[in-house]
Order: structure tokens, then sequence, then C-alpha cells
């Protein structure tokens, strides 16, 4: 069998281009599992409900888009900070069961309002991405996927920017390494809490509406939440270079069996890699082993 | 008020119902139990059935959670397991159907076994996330392979047999699925006054601990998420014996959280919780669709239909949430609260 190598290529940047979105979203999941030790399994319902207030601003109030988009972040890291005070925050200090029940109670939540809202039917987002498409070699890539990954590219190189050298981010990774610590050396730690639960939710919001241009928006689309837990398990749940890969190495490996397999065998492809990289690696590539004492 | 109860012998002591008035109460609700059927409507007997289906399972979930720690996404898989199991027996052999039952929580009891096989080494939510896989690898076996269970159109299920009177309205099937249910509920309260339901208990407060304490945790880990999951098969087998029908999207993921927030809302580490949560759970929906039937159709712009769907699953969303912040004991810690205030009445807590 003699392989189309330009056919392989262009599934590869169609994987990888959805690989980048599974990146950002992968990212604002580090963020806050890092900084609150929460396992947020609403990821995907987050970066919905951003969709929909872009829709709503759009579509709806017929706002112009580059002030839309901006809208619809600003309502989702406002959205962000009141789930972590009203339901993350009482849950400090009890097991980690117990918050990561929370935000499946709070995805169902999520699901429910934009159902009510919206109706559960599929909606358009209105065009914003250039349409012109692109062509690299003999290989075609769809422009919204392109742009898409470049979005994620850039917001990414932004936000390990941030954290690395501003303020914010500093006291942010400090209080991920110790909590104690970071509160003795003045750092508010809960407002720490409050902002990566805001910074999330901006980064999954633009996840949100990048993938919503692509794909519609429906009531459904937190399924996209599904695949990232795959990412951030397969890279380590505390890692951030762990969610860039995984998020690569998912988004390919969809495209591949997808393409070649069929649609069917694509969520079955990216679990068994989980189940695998769990039986082989527990705590994912990049992650943490912690050592426990008694 | 109550004086303390005064316990003569270790068996009085760990007996499972202790005190005269409980015994009383039990056997009133045995004979309620039974005279229900002859009282009740169709309806009822069907929301009935369908209660005492998912205390099978919520009970089954909880051995698992409660008692061992060892979260689960993969109930409603190890179900479907045990429900298509039934259902193809049923279908080729026509053997009797407790038979069936029996070799549904097996078959889902295997899987158990393997599925249990990654929680040695992850843990906690870890471990949830590996379940979920399980749900998904368990669907695609479902709808692909299809000469055994019929692909995505699934399977009907004949009615089952019982001395030649076929099982097959919520009536029959009443006195079918209660005994075993109970029979179940009762086994799993036993377990835990024997040495392996002690060490799940040991397990979940602390697994190296009970390490060290000889408890070996490949055994005890591994035979939890049989027993979890051979309750999940039977409560599964009673679903296809009830719906008659059984497809890949009968078990979906959502319904592993459904039985994993009836623990939580129910308390986890009690038998009586998993029967007040799957109660609970199970009759809130139908609660909200006769509270929207009673409110004036204006209040929904005319079409109440079409809005009880997402405000059933917001409110389910929201118990799960309200719950964990205000009651994370769940509805059997309530329970005990009503009671101790009977108790000591006059006086308060």
């Amino acid at each position: 069998m003699t392989i189309d190598w330009w056919l392989l290529f262009e599934i590869s940047l169609a994987g990888l281009g959805t690989g980048g979105l599974y990146a950002l979203t992968g990212l604002a999941f580090v963020l806050i599992y890092k900084a609150t030790r929460v396992v947020n399994i609403a990821i995907g319902e987050m970066l919905m409900i951003s969709a929909y207030l872009f829709f709503a601003f759009s579509a709806g109030m017929g706002l112009p888009v580059w002030l839309a988009i901006p809208g619809a972040l600003l309502v989702s890291g406002a959205f962000g900070a009141l789930v972590e005070r009203t339901m993350i925050r009482p849950m400090l200090g009890e097991s980690p069961i117990s918050s990561f029940m929370v935000t499946v109670g709070l995805s169902s939540i999520l699901v429910g309002l934009v159902e009510l809202v919206w109706t559960a039917d599929q909606q358009r987002l209105p065009e914003f991405l250039p349409s012109k498409p692109i062509e690299i070699g003999q290989a075609f890539v769809s422009p919204k996927i392109f742009y898409g990954f470049w979005i994620a590219v850039l917001l990414i190189g932004v936000v390990l920017l941030v954290f690395r050298f501003w303020r914010g981010g500093v006291a942010l990774r400090a209080t991920a390494s110790d909590q104690a610590a970071a509160y003795s050396m003045g750092i508010n730690v809960p407002r720490v809490f409050s902002l990566t639960w805001m910074a999330a939710a901006i980064i999954a919001g633009v996840a949100g509406i990048v993938v919503g241009s692509i794909g519609g928006i429906s009531s459904a689309m937190g399924v996209f939440g599904l695949s990232v837990l795959v990412v951030v398990i397969f890279g380590g749940l505390d890692s951030v270079l762990g969610a860039l890969v995984g998020g690569l190495s998912v988004g390919l490996i969809e495209a591949l069996t997808g393409f070649y397999l069929g649609g069917e065998y694509k969520i079955l492809a990216t679990f068994s890699l989980l189940v695998l990289i769990l039986m082989l690696r527990p705590y994912g590539l990049f992650g943490t082993h912690e050592i426990e004492r008694l | 008020m109550r004086i303390g109860s005064a316990k003569e012998s270790y068996a009085g002591d760990s007996a499972l119902f202790d005190s005269h008035t409980q015994r009383v109460w039990i056997g009133l609700l045995a004979v309620t139990l039974c005279l229900f059927p002859f009282l009740a409507n169709e309806y009822w007997l069907y929301l009935a059935c369908l209660v005492v289906i998912n205390i099978a399972s919520t009970c089954g979930l909880n051995i698992l959670t409660g008692y061992t720690g060892l979260v689960s996404l993969g109930q409603a898989a190890f179900m479907g397991l045990g429900a298509y199991t039934v259902a193809i027996l049923q279908v080729r052999t026509g053997l009797p159907f407790l038979l069936n039952l029996l070799a549904g929580g097996c078959v889902a009891m295997l899987a158990g076994v393997l599925v249990g096989l990654p929680s040695l080494r992850v843990k906690g939510l870890y471990l949830a996330i590996a379940t979920i896989a399980a749900g998904v690898i368990a669907h695609f076996i479902f709808s692909h392979f299809t000469s055994l269970t019929g692909g995505s159109g699934g399977l009907t299920v004949p009615p089952a047999r019982f001395f030649g009177v076929e099982l097959d309205n919520s009536f029959k099937l009443y006195w079918l699925i209660v005994p075993v249910t109970a029979v179940m509920l009762l086994g799993a309260a036993n377990l835990f006054r024997t040495r392996i339901g002690r060490a799940f208990i040991a397990i979940r407060d602390r697994d190296i601990s009970a390490e060290v304490l000889g408890i070996s945790l490949l055994r005890y880990k591994l035979l939890s998420f049989a027993i979890s999951s051979f309750y999940a098969g039977v409560a599964g087998g009673l679903f296809a014996y009830f719906f008659r029908a059984v497809s890949p999207e009968s078990f979906p993921l959502l319904m592993s959280i459904f039985f994993l927030a009836a623990v939580i809302v129910g308390g986890m580490g009690t038998i009586l919780g998993s029967v007040l949560g799957a109660v609970f759970m199970t009759l809130t929906p139908e609660v909200l669709k006769m509270v929207v039937g009673w409110l004036p159709a204006a209040v929904f712009g005319g079409n109440a239909t079409l809005i009880l769907s997402p405000i059933r699953t917001i409110v389910f969303g929201l118990m799960i949430v309200l719950f964990l912040i205000f009651e994370p004991h769940g509805l059997a810690e309530v329970w005990r609260r009503i009671r101790r205030l009977f108790h000591l009445w006059p006086f308060r807590t």
C-alpha cells in the first residue's frame, strides 16, 4: 500500500490545528489545577458559555465583532470569578472528590442554562476569521483551523510570558508550589484563586469562540471538554508543558484515527491512549509524582 | 425520650437492627412494601420499580466509592454489561431469569476487576477519569459488536418467566425487583460487619496505613470493584427485564454521574444513604414535572414541556452543588438528625 504523503501531511496539519485548541483549553485546566487543586470537569461547559455569550452579543444584540469578543470574554471572566467565590471557595479543605463533584454539578447547571435560554439546537456563530483557503505545497488547510491554531499559539505564548514575569503570575506560581508559605510571604491566596479562575475562564473563552466558529455551537459542545480531560491526564495534571504536548498529540491522533478508521473510532482511540498512559505513567508524561507520607 | 439500649452480649452489640423499635419499623416497612402494589396505580408502580433498580445500583457504587474511597464514573457501563448479558441470554437460551441475573452480575464483576486493575497504581481523580474510559470502551463494544449486541439498534428482551407466568408489567416485575434488591441491600449491610467490609473502610480512610496493617490492597481493592460491579450488573439485568429493551444509548456517562450524585446526595458510606439518595434523585424529576404541570402555562410563555428538560438538568446540577456545600454528609445525616430530635425530645441537641 502506498501512502499519499501529501494527504497524510494535510490530515496531520488539521489535527495539529485542533490540537492547538486542545492545548489552549488544557492550559486553562492546568492553571486551575495548579493554583486551586480542583479538577475542573466543567471546562468544556465554560468554553460553551463564552461561545454562547459571543453569539448573544454579536448575533443577538447586533454588536460588531471587535466589541462582541472582548465583551464575551469580560463576562466569562466575571463568571469565572463568581463560580470560584460561590462554589469553589466553600469547598476549601474538603476532599478533592467533593470539589470535583461540584464542577460536575456546575457543568450540568451550565448545560441546562444554555438549553433554557438558547434551546438545544445548533447555532452558527457570525464569521470573523478570513475565509481564503490556505495551501502549503499541495496540502490544503481549512482557514478557520489555520487561524484558530495561530490564535491558540499566540495566546499560549502571552499567558506563559505573563505568568513568568508579571507579579500576579509569580504569586500564582508561589501559591501553586506551597500555599502556606505563599500566605506567610504576604500573598493574598484567596485573591490568587479568584484571579486564576478568572484567567482560566477567559482563556477557555477564547478557545470556545474559536471552536464555536469552526464547528458551530450547541448545548453538546461540552464534549470537547472530555477530550481536554484526556489531554491533561496525558501530559500530567499540573504541567503546562504537558498540556501543550498532550494537546498537540491528542489532536494529531484524533485526526489520524478519524480519517483512517472512521469518526466513531476517534473517542475510542483517545481513551485507549488514556488507559495506556495511566498504566505506564500514572501521573502523566510531565506531571509531578507525589510521594505520600503517613 | 428514649433511654440508651443496654447490650447484654457481643452478638447484640453487632446486630444489624439493634433495638426493638428498629425491628418494629423494619417490619412495618416490609408490610407496606407488600401492600404497595395493590394500592398504587400503574404510574406509581412504574416509578417504584425504577427507584428500586436505581437503589440496587447506587448501593453497589456506594460500596466502591463511599466505603472503599475509589471514585468511579463507570457504573452505567457495568450496568450496561449486566443488561446486555441478561438480554442476550434471555433471547438466545431462555434460561430461568435468576440464572441470567447472576450471569449478568458475574460478567459485570469480571469487567469490574479488569477496570479495577489501574486502581492499584492510580488514585483519586485519575482513577475516576480512567473509569470514564471504561464507559467509552463499553459503549463502543455495545454499538460495534453487532453479531451479539444488535449494534446501535440494541436488543428487545422477551419478558422473564416465572413458573409459566410472564412478568410483563410493573405489577408482576415489582415482585421480582423488590426482593432481589432487598437481598442485595441486606448483603451490603452485613458486608460491613465482616473482615472484608472493615478492610474496605480502612482502605478508604488511609490506604497506606491499611497496607501497613496487613490488608492486601491488591486483593481488597479488586474485591471492592468486583462486588460493586456485581451489584451494577444485577441492577442492569433488572433494568433489561423492566424496560424490555437495551441499546448502547441506554447507558450514557450521564447515568454514571447520576449514580455518583445519588451516592453523594444520600450520604457516602451508609447503606441508608444509598436508598435515600436513589429515591430522592429518581423522584425529583417527576416532582418537577408535576410542579411545572401545576403552574399556569403563561409562566413559561406557553411551552411548558419544552422548558422541562433544561430545568431538570439545572436542578440536577444544583442539587449536587448545594448538597456538597451545605449538607456534605447527605440525606442520611439529615435523617439521623431528625431521629435524634425524637430520641432526645423534650431536650434539644
